[in-house]
């Protein structure tokens, strides 16, 4: 009999592959105004569309390879390109840039964003012959002529836009308001370059997950890391209702859900619990892309002579419905949650998180199958000097596991491989958090590999300078049935 | 290290003296544990600092060093930092102090 039992009946990724956008990345961005001649440099360390798909990293975020083949390639896994991939990947596809461009004109209602002529005449027909972007570009945006698109470039404070580094520009973002920052070029590109990606990986869901009908969707939640809004209110919102009507969810609204990189998990319970209580059927949680992470590292990168490793825009998608008495159920009595009493440090964070819902469920931590918490891509925090951030987290949950007598001080150390995963996302935190392993964790489910997968996101609301205070939250997947 | 800590640091090396002034320290991996006791030493290798150039020569360690660790009452060791002990690569942030001050 069916219950309004919140249960999630799809995942999807999708990955734009934009080294053109690169160089408006926060630090790149900076970088570049301070020395102009740094944009040469960055261009290239960048590399190619075909290398970025045989990036094992990439693969395992698009389902074409298992996160357990992360453990048996030695890393660093720049240098170990596997051979292309012609299938069809399992949970989304890697874009290329110059459709992204394209479709960031398309998504534009106020028509900052102006396109070549002929560039649109070149990439219409790929978005056109594609299932993933044909209603998403059913629309012709503006188009400028040669010589009218160089006089739009004049202008101080537009952006030009680059596709696979040619020279010559193949669209313009032009400012939103000259008195508004909230509306500046730069903002508006990131703020579009998110909800192009959160629509396609609504799209992928779509495209690979049974019995979604965009019609069915009645909420879309926001779990993204932009901020749209004007002068009068940065940050007003709201983006998941833009992504929603550009997916084309036509019945659904939408909110944002704001908690830094933890934003996910807070949304997937807050969804799930709109599914339980009744007020909706059917929520989409979805993550778009966070330009500023761009090339956040590439300092680093260029130094030591690697590519440009932070050159895709990341987005998820997650569909939470009522229990159709298969798909794995979110369980809302497993929800781990951060009080402002427990303080930031890691050991007192993973505790709340990780040890509180198993205590408050009686569950040992033998019952765990998996937990995931950041998957932050070694490749790009190793060479940046930050240390593998999975690998440290996997060992602090651990010690803190050992010190309240779950698990045998011998066990801290194999910890991680046992109920954990190597680290795999693009450094777009929100996406890096637990909320990316969710396509695989529902298919390791199905394959019966797992019956359960906890998710743990952590914030640095430190950063906003508000307080001096992190947050969390985790929460629980089980197989159904069990 | 942030520049007000550095700049709260040389105040201090200047109003006690270095004899009078041992800098503990806590960061949570080697590197920083090593640019933290390089700071307080031979001064700020980012050149960034008030202490760029400054050779304090301060004494330092970090808190899981066994002669720290000695100090501490055992109860408050474990109930505030053992768990950090386990959870980083303390055997690793402790050789690699004890390389640095062997030269």
């Amino acid at each position: 009999m069916p219950t309004n039992r919140p249960v999630i009946k799809g995942a999807a990724t999708a990955l734009a592959h934009t080294p053109g956008l690169v160089r408006y990345g926060s630090k790149p961005f900076r970088e570049s105004k301070a020395q102009p001649e740094f944009l040469a440099e960055l261009t290239r360390g960048l590399w190619s569309y075909d290398k970025a798909c045989r990036y094992l990293p990439n693969q395992v975020f698009i389902g074409s390879q298992p996160p357990a083949r992360l453990w048996e390639v030695e890393q660093p896994w720049f240098d170990k390109l596997a051979e292309s991939d012609a299938g069809e990947p399992p949970f989304g596809h890697i874009l290329e840039e110059r459709r992204f461009l394209a479709l960031l004109a398309c998504a534009d209602p106020f028509k900052h964003v102006l396109l070549r002529e002929r560039f649109w005449e070149e990439t219409s027909p790929l978005l056109s012959d594609s299932p993933l972007t044909a209603a998403l570009a059913s629309q012709t945006p503006p188009l400028l002529a040669d010589a009218q698109l160089d006089a739009e470039l004049e202008a101080a404070d537009c952006l030009p836009l680059f596709a696979n580094g040619e020279d010559a520009p193949v669209g313009v973002v032009k400012t939103g308001h000259s008195e508004d920052e909230a509306l500046s070029a730069p903002v508006l590109l990131e703020n579009l370059a998110c909800k192009v990606s959160g629509a396609l990986s609504m799209h992928e869901l779509l495209n690979h997950v049974e019995g979604l009908d965009l019609s069915d969707v009645d909420l879309v939640l926001s779990c993204s890391e932009e901020a749209v809004g004007d002068r009068y209110q940065r940050g007003g919102g709201n983006m998941a209702k833009a992504i929603a009507e550009f997916a084309g969810c036509d019945l659904a609204t939408g909110i944002d859900i704001k908690d830094f990189c933890a934003a996910p998990i807070p949304a997937m319970v807050i969804g799930a619990s709109l599914v339980e209580s009744g007020v909706f059927k059917n929520v989409v949680v979805v993550g778009g892309g966070s330009l500023p992470k761009l090339g956040m590292k590439c300092l680093y990168q260029l130094e030591q002579g690697i590519p440009v490793l932070e050159d895709a825009l990341a987005a998820v998608a997650v569909w939470i419905g009522r229990d159709d008495g298969k798909s794995p159920v979110v369980n809302l009595q497993g929800v781990g949650r951060h009080p402002i009493k427990a303080g930031a440090a890691l050991d007192k964070q993973f505790r709340e998180l990780v040890l509180g819902p198993l205590r408050r469920l009686e569950w040992g931590v033998d019952r765990l199958d998996r937990v995931v918490t950041e998957l932050h891509n070694p490749d790009i925090m190793v060479t940046a000097k930050a240390g593998d951030v999975a690998a440290r987290n996997y060992k602090m949950m651990a010690a803190m596991l050992a010190m309240a007598k779950e698990i045998d001080r011998s066990d801290i150390a194999g910890f991680a491989r046992a109920k954990g995963v190597c680290g795999y996302a693009p450094t777009q935190g929100h996406i890096a958090s637990g909320f990316v392993y969710v396509p695989h964790a529902l298919r390791e489910m199905a394959a019966g590999a797992i019956r359960n997968c906890m998710l743990v996101a952590r914030a640095s609301l430190f950063l906003g300078q508000m307080t001096e205070l992190t947050d969390g939250m985790s929460v629980l997947i089980e197989r159904n049935g069990d | 290290m942030d520049l007000e800590d550095q700049g709260r640091i040389k105040e201090l090396a200047e109003e006690y003296g270095k004899d009078g002034i041992v800098v503990l320290l806590g960061a949570p991996t080697t590197e920083s544990s090593q640019v933290q006791f390089e700071t307080v030493t031979t001064g700020d290798p980012s050149y960034a600092g008030p202490l760029a150039g400054v050779e304090l020569g301060l004494d330092a360690y970090h808190v899981f060093e066994p002669n720290v660790k000695a100090a501490i009452d055992p109860d408050q060791y474990a109930e505030n930092i053992e768990i950090l002990e386990m959870g980083l690569d303390a055997d690793a942030i402790v050789g690699a102090l004890a390389g640095m001050r062997a030269g």
